[in-house]
């Protein structure tokens, strides 16, 4: 056995442990990588049935007579909401292309002011891609003064382009009380 | 000899064992960590062990009797979580301190002092984790522990979590820099300690399947660090990455969770792959059938086993295309799965058998893990898993593979190497006992789950619809008879410790084959200090 081999080993031992040191350190960034991927993929593909969060700008190229998609809509109400969160229609039988306005109210029977932050979702989530909305009160937070009852339009249309195997989607909201959440607070966490 | 004992000397300071308390917290010997290492998960499976006893009490009758349902739902999270980062991994962790240095003549694995730490790191992490329980048993108001299920769906854990879910979160990053720091030193010993001669082509297979369960180690954990890391923020920093109010995405957990999830469960079954392919040979006096295709199946579940995590989850609703890619991709991993079952049976085909107690294990491993791998190929069919989806068929399916595969195969693995690491050979009266009651009731016991679960019965819920109450009743038979078994273990191993037996020679079993039989047994507290010569 020669004089240097064991020094020798133990350089070869540091070398590997600092690539996998290395390596382990970039998988924890890998995995906050993949909140962004997660949110372009679902962007894309609109695998989790979010819909935009903009409004859509250009208006639809054509309406399709002959075709009729049934909109359903739901609604939910989050943490802190107390009043009233409801949409005037259930459900709508629309034309791709065809521009629709829907009503959603919503009330804060408090007696301080409440922003509010409504959150979409589709189900089946491929249909959230076909949804174009040219307004909507989920694009912003919404403030309802103490007492307050608001009406809450939507505006929107399918893009003609709709696969003709979605015949039927649901759009669900669910509405958050971010109130302390704007005022700078954490988001206090719940104990029990 | 001469030379490679004195500069030996040079590296460890208090190379003459010390002994009592400071032999164990100060050590550096891989034999001595392999030990703790084996003690410990042994420990936390009686305690997982006792935790399931309260669920099957529960569960025994229809009706509350024992726990109310909060607490029953923090046994199920404990439970799980200590029988995964507790018991199973520590153990092949264990196993792989004892036996990958031995295996490739190597003097000791090839970082010591971080070897010690990431042994004394784990009963700090376990402390804190059992410490929340015994706060919700006994402490004043009886905060609740953990009670979101080993998987820790969020917002369950995050916006819902109790107190004690920051307890949870520490906790798990400890165990998560434990596992990082034993699986590097696992692949810089592979990588650099090999005694001249052992190519990576000649290495036991035991070392080949851990050498890889080490690459998804650091590939994984780290994600599960990261995960806990996003919800540890969410809950007192404001960040809202699975908050939907905040613009995050509950089902975003999901994914990250499972990213990791999936490449776990082959962390805990691929050293019990490499077990089973160093008894069966042994016992069957016949060399391992296709060697180079077992270490090429391996290495493809391992690399499989990434892109295969939405199978957990194919209720979230999925586009058609995601969910038709997951179910192929997972059905594509029984392929190198049946190619290593096949390989084991092939190696026993023909072969002179005899039926030791680590044989005993094995071949019931090989028979129930592929009972559990068929259930997980039921489970890989998209629309059937729509109905079976968190029922107790799928607690079928993986105590399947986790009990009667990865802990029967721990327990092939004690039997076969007790002698090498204690020098007695462990008692075959206690030890034909541990098997049979332990092989009759897990059966009893997890069986007749598949029925239950194929008739709807959901996991997670401290009471059951009457029509399940014979199954479960029997099923908790199972439950306590199983859990009664394992004390006789306990008895084997401590008679082990205690050198009651009778010795062992150095290769105890006839058609074992390997450099750890080389060594006398006990395997003393230096071994291949000079590397043996490998043909
Ligand atoms: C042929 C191989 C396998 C296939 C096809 C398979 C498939 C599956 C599927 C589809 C699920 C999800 C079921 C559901 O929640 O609806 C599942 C769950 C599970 N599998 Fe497997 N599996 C296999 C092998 C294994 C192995 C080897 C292990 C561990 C050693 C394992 C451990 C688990 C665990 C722990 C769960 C449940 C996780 C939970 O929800 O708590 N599986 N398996
Ligand atoms: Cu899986």
């Amino acid at each position: 056995m020669s004089e240097n081999q064991p020094l020798s080993v133990e350089q070869r031992n540091k070398r590997t442990l600092k690539k996998l040191v290395i390596w382990a350190i970039a998988m924890f960034g890998f995995a906050f990588l993949m909140v962004p991927f997660y949110n372009v993929i679902c962007d894309i593909t609109g695998l989790n049935g979010k819909t935009s969060s903009t409004a859509a700008t250009d208006a639809p190229a054509e309406v399709v007579e002959d075709r009729t998609v049934t909109v359903e809509f739901i609604t939910q109400k989050g943490d802190g909401i107390s009043g009233e969160f409801t949409s005037e229609t259930k459900r709508v039988k629309v034309h791709p292309g065809e521009i629709t306005l829907v009503h959603f109210y919503a009330s804060n029977p408090t007696d301080s002011d409440m922003v509010t932050q409504s959150i979409p979702s589709v189900s089946p989530g491929i249909a959230a891609r076909y949804l174009h909305k040219t307004q909507c009160f989920c694009f912003d937070q919404q403030t309802l003064a103490a007492g307050e009852r608001k009406d809450m339009p939507m505006i929107f249309y399918l893009d003609p382009e709709i696969p003709s195997h979605i015949n039927q989607f649901t759009l669900s909201y669910t509405i958050f009380d971010v109130t302390e959440r704007v005022a700078g607070k954490n988001n206090s966490v719940a104990v029990n | 000899m001469s030379t490679a004992a004195a500069t030996h000397d040079d590296h460890h300071d208090h190379h003459h064992a010390p002994t009592g308390l400071k032999r164990w917290l100060f050590s550096t010997n891989h034999k001595d960590i392999g030990t703790l290492y084996l003690w410990f998960s042994f420990a936390m499976f009686l305690v997982g062990g006792f935790m399931a006893m309260v669920i099957r009490a529960e569960l025994l009758e229809p009706g509350m009797q024992f726990v109310d349902p909060e607490f029953f739902n923090q046994m199920t999270t404990v439970h799980g979580l200590v029988m995964v980062f507790g018991a199973v991994m520590p153990a092949t962790v264990g196993l792989a301190n004892w036996m990958i240095p031995l295996m490739i003549g190597a003097p000791d694995m090839a970082l010591p002092r971080m070897n010690n730490w990431s042994f004394w790191i784990l009963p700090f992490a376990f402390g804190i984790l059992i410490f929340a329980v015994l706060m919700s048993a006994f402490g004043a108001g009886n905060p609740s522990a953990p009670n979101f299920g080993w998987t820790f769906y969020a917002p369950l854990s995050t916006k819902y979590g109790p107190a004690s879910t920051d307890l949870f979160i520490l906790s798990v990053h400890m165990m998560g820099i434990s596992s990082i720091m034993g699986a590097i030193n696992v692949v810089v010993t592979v990588f650099n300690m090999r005694a001249p001669g052992m190519t990576l082509m000649k290495m036991p297979l035991f070392v080949w399947t851990w050498l890889i369960t080490a690459f998804l180690l650091i590939a994984v954990i780290p994600v599960l660090a990261g995960v806990v890391t996003m919800m540890l923020t969410d809950r007192h920093f404001g960040t809202s990455f699975f908050d939907a109010a905040g613009g995050g995405d509950p089902v975003l957990f999901q994914h990250v969770f499972w990213f990791f999830g999936h490449p776990e469960v082959y962390i805990m079954i691929l050293p019990s792959f490499g077990i089973v392919s160093a008894i069966i040979p042994a016992f069957a006096r016949k060399p391992l059938f296709g060697y180079a295709s077992m270490v090429y199946a391996t290495a493809s579940i391992a690399l499989l086993s990434f892109v295969v995590w939405a199978h957990h989850m194919f209720t979230v609703g999925m586009p058609l295309a995601g969910t038709l890619f997951f179910m192929y991709m997972t059905m594509l991993i029984s392929v190198p799965t049946g190619v290593k079952v096949f390989n084991w049976v092939a190696t026993m085909w023909r072969g002179s058998m005899t039926f030791e107690l680590p044989m005993k294990w094995a071949i019931a491993f090989v028979i129930l893990f592929t009972c559990g791998g068929l259930s997980g190929l039921m489970l890989a069919i998209t629309p059937v898993d729509f109905q079976y989806h968190d029922t107790y068929f799928v607690v079928a399916h993986f105590h399947y593979v986790l009990v009667t595969g990865a802990i029967f195969s721990i327990f092939a693995a004690a039997y076969y190497w007790l002698p090498k690491w204690s020098g007695v050979m462990p008692s075959k009266l206690l030890g034909e006992l541990h098997f049979w009651n332990s092989l009759i009731s897990a059966n009893l016991l997890f069986f007749p789950m598949h029925f239950v679960g194929l008739a709807g019965m959901p996991r997670r819920y401290a009471d059951y619809a009457l029509q399940f109450a014979d199954y479960n009743f029997w099923i908790s038979i199972g439950g306590f008879w199983f859990g009664l078994s394992q004390v006789i273990f306990l008895v084997v191993a401590v008679r082990c410790a205690m050198k009651k037996g009778e010795p062992a020679p150095a290769k105890p079993w006839e058609g074992a084959e390997g450099l750890e039989w080389e060594v006398p047994s006990p395997a003393p507290f230096h071994t291949f200090d000079t590397p043996p010569v490998v043909k």
